[in-house]
This record gives structure tokens, sequence and C-alpha cells, in this order.
């Protein structure tokens, strides 16, 4: 009945997108085109517009049929789960990042890219909705490159994190999700940004993200100085991350290791967290002999079995 | 949890706000600046919803620093407190409010407000309490979030408008110490400024 009366009706928003979508002859003419200048102002392709639940609120439509926090019965799982962080240092920036994957309680995938390599000079992690962190940053990518070509020079690590939060915060209430470090080195040298769908932006020398993010803390915190040499950086990263890794359920599986230098960003590697509980990272730069388990650290445990 | 407080004394207004940004339980940043000065006698403290906060601030940094490059003249305290809650009440009414929380110290230098008893500090000092929903008032002193139900009572008890610098910078204290030794999640650090007939800055204490 409403599908009818819409289709003879002459006012009223979908109307006017009909209208709108007929007189330019454009088919991707978002929904949430609609209400800006009485529906009618700005209908021309000026950056991208997305597709809205055809839904009076599009938040609350997410809200009932995604996990968000106590229903395990609906039907959209969204990737919560993740241990991110980053820090910096006199030698640069070190990006760490777990690779485990969960919906709900079970382990989607233990083989997860958390680094997003936005380009040459500039890392974003990711935790929150996978999809939003992967597309908006991949977005962020191109935008820096836009900013390369038009000024003739690399974005600053502060504009880029802008021109993130700027954007995250224009869709604010509307569903995204993510906590996010824009990592890089500029002119003022390493930098690192806290960037979250509320539209947070904090600039700062040591962030971690996720459900593990306490648990990171706890080590990174403990380990941390500026005057930190390159292996023993790594090495605090790739610990920290093992930590959450051990301790919490939804972090674990693999550490990616990155270090962000002066002449841009370098992968160090990947790391199995069983191995580095009861092996530890072996031949490594900076990386402590033996296990990290407390286990395996203390000697044969005194606890009974 | 975030506190600001606020207090005019004799030719002074002092405004402070904690530093801490948090993220559920976790502070994320101990040294988070929530204060913005608005003008060459005009400073603010902010705080609420993460992310409208600072995009609130900065959009009446601007709008403020626009008034006075088309004027060559800045608001006075009384005009930028009203142009501000105007700001909220507008958003309020719209599709994505700002919930944001101010405390907006003055000093207002004019001619106008030069009357005898203010004359011999430059001015006169101002403050006002404003609110999300655009409630905004005058007071001699303020305080927004938790820390508010302990220092209300306490400058209620001690404040004094005629205090020194010194005598405002203890009572601010006494605050700050109140908060710290009663609530549980208190914060730890503040960021305290003063603003007077030479304009704004920081204090330690």
């Amino acid at each position: 009945m409403n599908s009818l009366v819409n289709r003879f009706s002459t006012t009223g928003a979908q109307n006017e997108l009909r209208r709108a979508r007929e007189e330019t002859e454009e088919d991707d003419i978002g929904d949430s085109m609609w209400g800006s200048v009485a529906g009618f102002g700005n209908l021309t392709k000026s950056g991208p517009t997305f597709n809205l639940p055809s839904v009076a609120d599009p938040t609350a439509f997410l809200r009932l049929h995604t996990d968000d926090h106590a229903d395990p019965s609906c039907r959209i799982k969204i990737q919560h789960g993740t241990t991110t962080l980053a820090f910096r240092f006199k030698g640069g920036v070190i990006v760490a990042v777990d690779s485990r994957a969960t919906a709900g309680s079970y382990i989607a995938s233990g083989t997860v890219k958390k680094v997003i390599e936005i380009n040459k000079f500039l890392l974003g992690t990711m935790a929150g909705g996978a999809a939003d962190c992967q597309y908006w940053e991949t977005y962020l990518g191109i935008q820096c490159r836009l900013h390369e070509l038009r000024n003739r020079e690399r974005i600053s690590v502060a504009a880029a994190s802008k021109y993130l939060s700027n954007l995250v915060y224009s869709y604010k209430g509307m569903g995204l999700s993510m906590g996010t470090m824009i990592c890089g080195w500029d002119k003022t040298g390493p930098a690192v940004f806290y960037v979250d769908s509320d539209g947070t932006r904090l600039k700062g020398d040591l962030f971690s993200v996720g459900s593990g993010s306490t648990f990171a803390y706890g080590v990174l915190d403990q380990g941390y100085r500026w005057d930190l040499t390159d292996e023993e950086a790594q090495e605090l990263g790739r610990r920290s991350i093992y930590a959450a890794g051990h301790r919490d359920a939804f972090s674990g599986n693999t550490i990616n290791l990155y270090h962000v230098k002066e002449n841009g960003w370098t992968f160090i590697g990947n790391y199995d967290v069983s191995e580095m509980h009861y092996d530890g990272p072996g031949n490594v730069p900076g990386g402590a002999p033996g296990g990290y388990g407390y286990e395996v650290r203390t000697g044969p445990s005194t606890v009974a079995v | 949890m975030e506190c600001s407080f606020a207090l005019t004394g004799n030719g002074y207004v002092l405004v402070a706000s904690d530093t801490t940004a948090a993220r559920s339980i976790v502070k994320m940043k101990t040294d988070e600046d929530k204060t913005k000065v608005l003008g060459p006698h005009l400073v603010m403290t902010y705080s609420g919803e993460p992310g409208d906060t600072v995009q609130f601030a900065e959009f009446v940094e601007r709008n403020l620093r626009l008034h006075q490059i088309r004027h060559h003249q800045a608001l006075r305290p009384q005009s930028a407190a009203s142009w501000i809650r105007r700001a909220l009440a507008d958003s309020l009414r719209s599709r994505s409010p700002y919930a944001v929380n101010l405390l907006v110290g003055g000093f207002d230098t004019s001619v106008a407000a030069i009357r005898e008893e203010t004359e011999a500090v430059g001015g006169e000092p101002k403050l006002y309490w404003i609110d999300y929903l655009g409630t905004m008032a005058e007071v001699p002193f303020a305080a927004h979030g938790y820390g508010s139900y302990f220092a209300l009572s306490l400058l209620d008890r001690y404040h004094n408008p005629q205090a020194s610098l010194d005598e405002g910078i203890a009572t601010l204290r006494r605050c700050i110490d109140e908060v710290s030794k009663r609530l549980i999640v208190a914060p730890s650090n503040y960021k305290v400024r003063v603003v007077d007939k030479d304009g704004v800055r920081e204090v330690e204490l």
C-alpha cells in the first residue's frame, strides 16, 4: 500500500528522489541525497554518496541486525575482537597487531592483515569493523596521493589523520565502527594519531586499541622509554601483542610487526603467538632467549598440574 | 570522569579542565588540552560527547576569529557567550546536535565595563556556565561533570569574588584536592588558565 501511495504522490522523499533520478538520468543518486537543500539543492555528483538502508532510522536498523553489545542471536556479526598497538620512540614508530578475526565466539580467520599500508610513509591499524577500516583507510590513501599531486608535497600525518577523523565524524551515528591509529613519518618526525568512529582524534606517543588493549598496555607501558633502541622497540611491540594474544580470547594467532623510519615503513615479520609462548622469537635482533610464556620463562611450575 | 571548574576573583577568571581522554575503562591520553583560547580575553573549557567536543570548539574558535577579522574588534564576553549558547541551542534543534558542556571565562576590558570598582583591575571578570541543552547562566563560579557535586558546595563555602589571584588559585586547588580525595574516578591532571587585563595565560598549580 505504501509503495502504491509513494508511486502516485507528488511530494515526499521517495518521490523527490525518483524525480531527481528521472531528471538527471543518473542511477547513482543515493537516498542520502535527500534532505540536502530541500532535496534538490545538491543533486549533482560531488563526492561519493552511499545508499543507506531505506528505513527511517539507519542507525536503529543497523543496531537491530548486528551484534551490537549483548545480542548474540542476530544474523550479522561484525568483527570486534582485536589487539593493535603503535608507539613513537627515538628510532621511529613501531606498529604491531594480532591477526585474529572473530564473529561472536567463532574464530573466522587467523590470518587477517590488520595493518593497512596507506602509502610508503603511512600505516593505519584496524580495529572494529574490518570493512569500515579497510575501505576508509584505502580511501584515505587516495586522498593522500591527490594531496601529493596537488601540493607537490607529502601530506603530514596530522593532516591525514584529521582528514579521516572529519570524514568519520560526518558519518557519526550511522553505525561506522572503527578504532585506528594513523602512523607515519613526516617533516616533524615520527607521529602517531588515534582516530575512532566517535570522531575522537588524539595525538600521542603510545596507543593500543581493541579488546586486548588493556593486556597490551600492561606490558607496553612498563617497558616503554623514548630512547629504546630499534631492536628493543620491536621486541616490546612483539611482547605486548603476545601478552594480549595470550590473555584475550578474541586476540591471537599471529603477530604482524612494522617499523616506520625516516625513509618509510618496513615489514619486520610475522610471528606465531604459540611459538612465541614456547620458544620465543628465536634468533631475531633484540629477541629474548626462550619463550615469553610465564611457565616457560620461570622454569618448571611450582603449581600442581 | 571529565571535570572542569572555573571561578572569578578580583580582576581575573580562572578556568581549569582535566586533561584525560578516556575510552571505556582506558585512559588513552593524560595530557589532552580541553581548553580553547577564543580571543585576547576569552577562554573556554569543553567536555562531553567524544568527537563533538573538538568539532564544536573549533567551530566556535573560527567563527569568533572571523568576527574579529570582519569587525577589527573581538566580541565582548557577554556577546561571545550568547553567540556560543545560540550555536548550541540551534544545533540541539537540528538532526545531529552537539552534546558539549562549556565554561566560558572572559575579561571585559571595554570602557563600558569599567566602573569605579573595576577600574583598578582594568575591567570586569565574566564567567558563563553553558550545558549541552543550551542553558546559560552567568555565575561567580562553576563546574561541570561529577566533580561539580563536590566542588559547588565547596565553592559556596570558600569562594570570594574579591580574592587575589593567589587566593583564587588556592581555592581552585581545594576543589581539585577534594575531588581527588572523594571521587573514585578522579582525573589526575588539570590544565589551568587565567584571563585578566593582560590576556589569557596558563598557570601551574
